[in-house]
């Protein structure tokens, strides 16, 4: 039988919907006993909404002033002060997750499967290589711990239990080091739907020309309560935030609805938003590579046509 | 010595269209062009110029591999790099190797400062640099995109989903570099003149008392599932009347 711990991420107020992504992802494995994992200065919220999740046998809380902030060098030994007696260590593929795992791993001399996109069996996952024009089947040893992150975009978030699983405090026992200071987290708030979650999202590329220039897509998003997203030119140009980046090397996601305005489609863009239901590519040159795999396209200037979708979406045309 | 220690990896060049090989085996690597992976460059970038505000002395730059990753080691050398060190195997290096051998490369080369890339983009795992924190017992600031030394400390900002976060690390320790650390310099020639006269070491890996094997055995290569052409609308009325007829508007 399996034993699965995943480790949780959340805000310290809220359980990131990743972390019931990672759970469908163990559910996949069979006869496999799920426990998540809450790491904070005071879990008992999080844990709370981590035990309401479908699958969930058991949460521990392991509250520590040391967790105010979620740092992979504090935490980490945490993680592996709990791992032993598990086959799979889970967490999700977001920059949390990708900072802490390895170091998991590594303390815990285990290999690591980096954006789990499907689990065959206990032993047995699928995952992408090349930006994601390789997808491989990995086999690890039977009996052989497993660290794994696991590819938000693949999966669906498991959903609320009937019943909510037994949580229990956990102390913490490992040594836990002081060389690792978080000094601050900057990020624009906004009410807008969150880019990772949300089912529809409007993204821009470096034909918006400006950050003045992308607030015609902020418009359009709001119309249409979608997110917005970018390409890495548009975010290396400065005309919109890291966090929008869209990409290999971004965020990787999988909304109902992706409308690229003024992106070519670079191979590493389009590894971010293949798992997308709809894409919708609006560009002036007919010959751009997104057109290869948009769903509906169309030739024409992003600056006519953003607001023109916007006025007809309003106006209920 | 005031060193940073730079690990570079070879990978198909970013530019080209990987296609995996019609019998599953792997990619097809033949012919194809190879280069530094992009994240490396800017990791060696970053070494340079932290160098040239005169808060380092020397760079030194790392490769595991085959005998053909000396052209990347020459590149680096080009760039700026003060010596190289070729850890030479031809056996498949993962991540968790990679980092127990750099931490001998550590050990020899005791730097206040090892930066990486964030990723390579040909397994795309992400592992390596937080391996070889946690196996030297030190800090880790990932993704950066920027980094500032100050006295034994340095000040790091990180690319996270939520922005940007600010973290304060003891020095030693390891960075990864995220795309807008910086933008690498151009070789020019003349350096490549000068690279092929600075020192490059060959480490055997089996030397170093690091079992090289994977715990993970790589089945099978598939193409992804293709996305098929769409339709062509002609205006955005068109456009939304497509999306209402599928329901997502
Ligand atoms: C290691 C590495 C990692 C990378 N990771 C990522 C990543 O995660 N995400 C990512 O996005 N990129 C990534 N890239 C960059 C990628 O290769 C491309 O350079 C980038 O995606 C291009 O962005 P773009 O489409 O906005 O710009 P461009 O390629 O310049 O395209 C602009 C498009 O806008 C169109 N256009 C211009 N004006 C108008 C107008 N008025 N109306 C309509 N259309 C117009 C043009 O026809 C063109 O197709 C990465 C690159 C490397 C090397």
């Amino acid at each position: 039988m399996s034993k699965i711990l995943i480790v949780a991420e959340h805000d310290g107020a809220k359980l990131n919907p990743a972390t019931a992504k990672c759970v469908s992802c163990a559910k996949a494995i069979a006869d496999a006993e799920i426990v998540v994992a809450v790491f904070a200065a005071d879990g008992a919220a999080v844990a709370a909404q981590a035990a309401a999740v479908s699958g969930v046998t058991r949460v521990l809380q392991v509250d520590h002033p040391a967790n105010a902030h979620a740092l992979a060098a504090t935490l980490a030994p945490q993680v592996a002060q709990l791992a032993p007696g598990y086959s799979h260590v889970f967490g999700p593929s977001t920059t949390f997750g990708k900072d802490l795992m390895p170091r998991v791993a590594a303390l815990l001399d285990t290999p690591q499967l980096s954006d789990v996109m499907a689990a065959e069996s206990a032993t047995r996952f699928r995952r992408p290589m090349y930006a994601g024009n390789a997808i491989v089947t990995v086999e690890v040893a039977a009996g052989t711990q497993l660290v794994a992150t696991v590819r938000t975009a693949s999966f669906e978030a498991a959903p609320a239990a009937a019943a909510a699983a037994p949580i229990e405090a956990v102390a913490v026992t490992a040594e836990l080091p002081t060389h690792t200071r978080f000094v601050s987290v900057s990020g624009a708030r906004s009410d807008r739907p969150d880019l990772q979650t949300a089912a529809r999202v409007v993204s821009g590329g470096r034909a918006l020309g400006s950050a003045d220039n992308f607030k015609i897509l902020y418009d359009l998003a709001d119309t249409l309560g979608a997110a917005v997203g970018a390409s890495r030119a548009a975010v290396d140009a400065g005309y919109a935030p890291n966090d929008l980046q869209v990409g290999q090397t971004g965020k990787i996601i999988a909304p109902e609805l992706y409308l690229a305005f003024g992106i070519s489609g670079a191979i590493q863009h389009l590894t971010g938003i293949k798992d997308a239901r709809t894409i919708v590519a609006v560009n002036k040159d007919s010959e751009a590579p997104i057109f290869e795999i948009a769903d509906i396209g169309l030739v024409g200037d992003l600056f006519q046509i953003v607001p023109e979708i916007a006025r007809l979406v309003s106006s209920g045309k | 010595m005031k060193r940073i220690l730079v690990s570079i990896k070879r990978v198909v060049d970013y530019n080209v269209r990987v296609r995996v090989k019609p019998d599953g085996s792997g990619v097809i690597t033949d012919g194809v062009k190879m280069s530094i992976n992009p994240f490396d460059e800017i990791a060696l970038e970053e070494a340079l110029r932290i160098k040239e505000k005169g808060l380092a002395e020397e760079v030194v730059v790392a490769t595991i591999g085959p005998a053909d990753c000396q052209q990347q080691l020459r590149t680096a050398l080009a760039m700026g790099a003060d010596r190289a060190l070729h850890v030479l195997t031809d056996a498949a290096i993962e991540p968790p190797v990679a980092a127990k051998l750099l931490r001998k490369l550590v050990d020899k080369e005791q730097p206040i400062l090892a930066i990486l890339g964030k990723q390579a983009i040909d397994d795309d795992c992400s592992q390596t640099g937080q391996m070889l924190a946690a196996l030297w017992g030190r800090p880790q600031a990932t993704f950066a995109s920027k980094v500032e030394i100050n006295g034994d400390k340095a000040s790091v900002t990180r690319e996270v989903d939520a922005g940007l976060e600010t973290l304060e690390v003891d020095l030693p320790a390891v960075i990864t570099t995220d795309l807008r650390l910086n933008e690498p310099r151009y070789v020019k020639l003349p350096d490549i003149m000068k690279a092929k006269k600075k020192p490059l070491e060959t480490l055997e890996a089996a030397s170093l008392g690091v079992p090289l094997q994977s715990a993970l055995q790589l089945l099978k290569f598939e193409a992804p599932a293709a996305r098929s052409r769409g339709v062509m609308v002609k205006d955005a009325q068109e456009l939304v009347d497509a999306l209402k007829k599928k329901g997502l508007l």
